[in-house]
C-alpha cells in the first residue's frame, strides 16, 4: 500500500470555505489530506455539520458559490484536478472518473422521464459518439447486477420504492465506470434489510471493478464497520483519526472517536448495562473555530492540558498504526521514539 | 386482567384502513397492545409497517376504522372535546419530524406557554416562566438563546429537544415518542435518550417508544413489540425477544441489524 505505486486519489490539505454575506466565512473543510488506492473502500464518519458532504464536493471539484476553493489539491492519477477549467472538469472528470452521489439524490430523479432516458442523457453528455442501444444494453446489465427488475428501464422513477430508487441512482452514477465513487449517506433513509443489501451491492461494484474505489460518507459507524476497509473520523472540518476498521471501531485513540464509538447502540448482550457517554457542549461554530485543538472545549480526556490543547492546533501524527490528531498521542509518540513522529503526519 | 390498576392504555382489535376500493391500504391490522404504568414499551418495525399510524391512533389524532383504545378502562371513542383535552393532558407525543410539529409563526416562548392551556388551573405567570426555563435547561438548551427564536431558526436536534421540554412541563402519564432521535447524531442521541430516561425516572412517566432502531429499543425498553405490515408479529420481554426471537421476521430483522462483533453475511 505504501510502496512505490502511486495512489489513485491523493487529497492534499484541501480547504473549502463557505463565503457568506458581509465577508464572513464558514471554515467547513479545513485542510483534509488522505490517499485512496484502487479497489479500496474508505468511510468518512462524523456528526452532521462536520463538513463530510462539503469534503465530497471539494474532492469532486464542485466549488459552486457559496462554496469557495481556498487551498490544497486533489490529485487523480497524479493530475491535479482542482486547477482544471470548469468545462473540462465537467466533461472529463466528474461523472466519468469521479462520480458523486449526493445525499438524498434518490429524491431528485426526474419523475417525468423513463429511466432509460435518464441513462441515455448521462451517456450522451459525456460521450457524443455513444450509441443509444449500447448504452441501454449496458444499463440493463448493470441493473441486473444491482438486482433491479428487467422492467425498471422502461418505467418512471416515481413508481419505485426508496431502496429501488437508491439502486437506480447507483446504476446511473456508475454507468461510466468511475474510478472514484463517492456515496453520501446512501443508506440513511433505508430500512435495515435494504441497507444491508445496498452495502453488499456497493462492495460488489468495487469487487467487480465497475467502480475503481469507494468513498462512503455516513454518520452511521456501524454501517461503515461492514462497508469499508478504512474509516476517517471527521470533526469540525478536519480528520481527527484515520485508520483501519478494526483500529477505529475496536481500539479508538482520539477522545472524539472514543465518544462516538461508545454512543453506538446495537442489540448485543451487554449493551443494556452500558452507560451512554455524552459529549457535553456542541460542535464549534465554524465561523470562528477554537484556536487550539478543535475538540478541546468538549474533550474530557485525562490527558487534556489547557496550555497545550487550548492554544496549539494539533497535527496528524502516526500513532499505533493509524493517523490521529491529538496532542496527547503526539506526546506519547515523541516519548517512544522521536523519529517516527511526523512521517505521515504533515 | 389481574392487575388492572397498572394498565394505562389498552387497545383491542385496533385497525386503520386508509382509502377505499383499489387504493385501500390497511395500515394497522387488529393490533392489541397493553402499556403498563411505569414501563417503557417499544414498537419496532421497518418503514411502512404502520408504527406511526399506531402513534397517531393512540394520540386520538385519527379515528380507528375498527377497534378501540382504552385509557384506564375508559373507551376513548366516546370522548367528547372536553374529555379529549383531558386525555391530551395525560397522553402526549413527541413526533418523528420536528420540522413539521411546531407552528412556524410562534416563538418558542409561546409554544411552551401554550402547554398551560391544557392545565385545569394554570400557575401564575412568574411560575410559568420559571418552569419553562427549568424545562429548557433540563434538555440542555439555553433559555436566553432559544426562547425568542422561531422553530425554523433552530436545528433538528434542538427542535426535538423543545418537544421533550414540552413533555417536561406537561408531565404526562404516558409519552408516545415516535422516532424521537431519528434526525439526530449518535452523540446528541445519547443526550436525548438520557433526558428521556431521566424524565421517566423523575416524573414516573410511562413511555411508548416507536422506532426502527433495534439497538435503541433494546437499550431503553422493558417490553418489545415487533410490527410488520400493520400487524404485531412478536411481543415479549425485550431480552427474550432479542436473544431468543421466535417469529421468522424478528429473526430476519435481528440478522440484518449491523452489529459490531459479527460480520454481516
Amino acid at each position: 500500500m505504501n510502496g512505490s505505486e502511486k495512489p489513485l486519489l491523493k487529497v492534499d490539505k484541501i480547504k473549502g470555505f463557505y463565503r457568506e454575506d458581509f465577508g464572513e466565512e464558514v471554515k467547513a473543510v479545513n485542510g483534509v489530506s488522505f490517499e485512496l488506492n484502487r479497489t479500496e473502500k474508505l468511510g468518512i464518519a462524523g456528526e452532521s455539520g462536520c463538513g463530510k458532504s462539503t469534503l465530497a464536493k471539494c474532492i469532486s471539484g464542485l466549488f459552486n458559490p457559496p462554496l469557495e476553493y481556498v487551498g490544497g489539491s486533489v490529485f487523480l492519477d497524479g493530475e491535479d484536478i482542482v486547477g482544471l477549467e470548469a468545462e473540462k472538469l465537467k466533461k472529463k472528470i466528474r461523472g466519468r472518473r469521479i462520480s458523486y452521489i449526493p445525499q438524498s439524490a434518490m429524491n431528485a430523479l426526474n419523475p417525468t422521464a423513463k429511466v432509460k432516458n435518464l441513462v441515455w442523457d448521462i451517456v450522451k453528455q459525456h460521450n457524443p459518439e455513444a450509441k443509444r442501444r449500447q448504452a441501454i444494453e449496458k444499463a440493463r446489465k448493470r441493473s441486473d447486477m444491482l438486482n433491479l427488475p428487467e422492467r425498471v428501464l422502461d418505467e418512471y422513477s416515481c413508481e419505485f420504492s426508496g431502496g429501488m430508487k437508491q439502486r437506480i441512482i447507483i446504476m446511473l452514477s456508475t454507468l461510466l465506470d468511475p474510478d472514484v465513487l463517492i456515496a453520501d449517506e446512501p443508506t440513511s433513509a433505508l430500512d435495515v434489510s435494504t441497507q444491508k443489501a445496498l452495502v453488499k451491492m456497493l462492495k460488489g461494484l468495487v469487487l467487480e471493478e465497475v467502480a475503481g474505489s469507494l468513498i462512503f460518507i455516513t454518520h452511521d459507524l456501524t454501517t461503515l464497520r461492514h462497508a469499508t476497509d478504512r474509516i476517517a473520523v471527521m470533526y469540525a472540518g478536519e480528520f481527527v483519526e484515520l485508520g483501519t476498521v478494526e483500529q477505529i471501531i475496536f481500539d479508538p485513540v482520539h477522545p472524539y472517536t472514543k465518544a462516538l464509538i461508545s454512543s453506538i447502540l446495537v442489540p448485543e448482550s451487554g449493551i443494556r448495562e452500558k452507560e451512554l457517554e455524552v459529549i457535553s457542549g456542541k460542535p464549534p461554530d465554524l465561523h470562528n473555530p477554537p484556536e487550539g485543538c478543535r475538540f478541546y472545549p468538549r474533550c474530557d480526556s485525562a490527558d487534556r492540558q489547557p496550555e497545550r490543547c487550548g492554544r496549539k492546533r494539533p497535527e496528524m501524527v502516526s500513532y499505533r498504526g493509524r493517523l490521529v490528531r491529538c496532542h496527547a498521542a503526539k506526546e506519547k509518540v515523541t516519548a517512544n521514539n522521536g523519529e517516527e513522529a511526523s512521517r505521515n503526519g504533515k | 386482567m389481574g392487575n388492572d390498576d397498572s394498565l394505562l392504555i389498552e387497545t383491542s382489535g385496533l385497525t386503520k384502513i386508509f382509502g377505499s376500493g383499489a387504493n385501500r391500504v390497511t395500515a394497522v391490522k387488529d393490533v392489541d397492545l397493553e402499556v403498563k404504568e411505569d414501563t417503557i414499551v417499544s414498537l419496532v418495525g421497518q418503514s411502512g409497517s404502520g408504527k406511526t399510524t399506531v402513534a397517531r391512533l393512540l394520540l386520538l389524532l385519527i379515528k380507528p376504522t375498527e377497534g378501540d383504545i382504552f385509557y384506564r378502562g375508559e373507551e376513548t371513542s366516546r370522548y367528547g372535546r372536553k374529555a379529549k383535552l383531558k386525555y391530551w393532558r395525560n397522553v402526549q407525543g413527541i413526533f418523528q419530524d420536528p420540522y413539521a410539529s411546531f407552528n412556524q409563526f410562534f416563538k418558542v416562548r409561546k409554544i411552551l406557554k401554550d402547554c398551560y392551556k391544557l392545565f385545569d388551573s394554570a400557575p401564575s405567570g412568574s411560575i410559568k416562566d420559571r418552569q419553562i426555563k427549568q424545562a429548557l435547561e433540563y434538555v440542555n438548551l439555553d433559555p436566553d438563546d432559544v426562547l425568542d427564536k422561531y422553530p425554523f431558526e433552530m436545528s433538528g436536534g434542538q427542535r426535538q429537544r423543545i418537544m421533550i421540554s414540552r413533555a417536561f412541563i406537561l408531565s404526562p402519564k404516558l409519552l408516545i415518542a415516535d422516532e424521537p432521535t431519528s434526525m439526530i447524531d449518535a452523540c446528541s442521541r445519547s443526550n436525548i435518550l438520557n433526558s428521556l430516561l431521566n424524565l421517566k425516572a423523575e416524573q414516573e412517566i410511562t413511555i411508548n417508544f416507536i422506532t426502527h432502531d433495534m439497538g435503541l429499543a433494546y437499550y431503553v425498553s422493558d417490553e418489545l413489540l415487533i410490527m410488520k405490515d400493520g400487524e404485531i408479529v412478536e411481543r415479549g420481554n425485550v431480552v427474550r425477544v432479542v436473544e431468543n426471537p421466535r417469529h421468522s421476521y424478528t429473526k430476519q430483522l435481528l440478522k440484518d441489524v449491523p452489529t459490531l462483533e459479527e460480520e454481516w453475511v
